[in-house]
């Protein structure tokens, strides 16, 4: 159990704390122009972000304890192509079907 | 103008909705059997709208960690919205403070991964336009993520595990990334932040997120100076 006070302590600081991340450039150099060196290295936020969310949820799931599992990592590799190849619903019908077909087969 | 662009962002985001319900189901799943009541779920959901530090937050809570390591553990899983955040003032800092802040509380991984990818694409938007196409992205995913927290929520245990819903957020994440590797650097910056990303596997949760990013950010833009430089010797060289 998690109790009354301490969850919401947490919710109400980790909401204005995430909204104070979100709001930081954007809310208080809205209006100034940045660097050229700046923008140059943001045009490569996504590229840098996102693969290394994606890796530590292929390779250690919580789900399975952190344990490594071939089939997810098949399954984010059928996702990758497919949506380097299709579509972004493709992708993501594709990327979740392997999984299941995966674990339906082995 | 800015009406069409708004549905324009409303459409470009209609396939991430496939993810973000059994996302947000699943959150309303796990802080339910965390002993959460409804008010208390809705209210994180509500409140802090970033899937990812919710359940780091709720998992660290659970196993009796104190708030301030929870706090923290969570807040450094968002610290790459701080990027988002600059990545966005070039294309939509010109707003109203009001309307910023707005789309600061607005801001998840999808919303910044495709209004970006579109105002790149299409350097002819106006400010407006811009701006309605932020929304129009947001208009579609919010009210999915709010909705499905609280179905998840009341639905509880009835959703088996084998459907394996924590997975869609990787095959989400890869499906974002995949259309933004359009040039060699942007390549060579998804590979460094993969390979970073296990590097630094034994960093706090969401610093190895943050140092990943920043070298692979680096390397990105290291990667398209050298090609500029190759490309205007090439040209210097050619008319010689």
């Amino acid at each position: 159990m998690i109790d009354d006070a301490t969850f919401w302590t947490l919710t109400v600081l980790l909401g204005i704390g995430t909204f104070l991340i979100r709001f930081s450039f954007l809310g208080f150099f809205g209006r100034k122009q940045l660097p050229a060196w700046f923008i140059l290295h943001l045009k490569y936020v996504g590229v840098g972000v996102l693969p290394a969310m994606v890796t530590p949820l292929v390779l250690w799931p919580q789900a399975t304890g952190g344990e490594t599992e071939p089939a997810r990592i098949i399954a984010a590799l059928v996702t990758f192509l497919v949506a380097l190849r299709l579509s972004v619903t493709g992708a993501l019908v594709a990327g979740m079907g392997t999984l299941y077909l995966m674990q339906a087969l082995f | 103008m800015t009406r069409s662009a708004f549905w324009q962002g409303y459409r470009d985001c209609t396939p991430f909705i496939a993810v973000v319900i059994p996302f947000s189901l699943l959150f309303g799943v796990v802080a339910r059997d965390a002993g959460l009541d409804i008010l208390q779920v809705m209210a994180m959901s509500v409140l802090v709208i970033a899937g990812a530090s919710q359940f780091t937050a709720l998992a660290l809570l659970q196993e009796h960690a104190p708030v301030f390591i929870a706090l923290t553990a969570a807040l450094a899983v968002n610290l790459r919205m701080a990027l988002y955040s600059a990545a966005l003032v070039p294309h939509v800092g010109h707003a109203k403070l009001g309307v910023r802040a707005l789309m600061a509380y607005l801001m998840v991984d999808q919303a910044y991964a495709v209004a970006v990818k579109t105002y790149e694409e299409r350097p002819g938007m106006s400010r407006e336009e811009r701006v309605a196409y932020y929304f129009g992205v947001m208009a579609l995913i919010c009210p999915f993520w709010y909705g499905c927290t609280l179905l998840g929520a009341l639905i509880g245990t009835a959703i088996p595990a084998s459907l394996h819903l924590d997975f869609a957020a990787p095959v989400c994440f890869i499906a974002i990334t995949a259309p933004l590797l359009r040039s060699l650097p942007h390549m060579l910056a998804a590979a460094v932040s993969v390979v970073c990303a296990i590097l630094f596997a034994g960093f706090p949760a969401g610093l190895g997120l943050i140092a990943a990013a920043l070298v692979a950010m680096l390397v990105g833009a290291q990667a398209e100076l050298a090609l500029r430089r190759r490309a205007a010797r090439r040209a210097s060289g050619g008319s010689a």
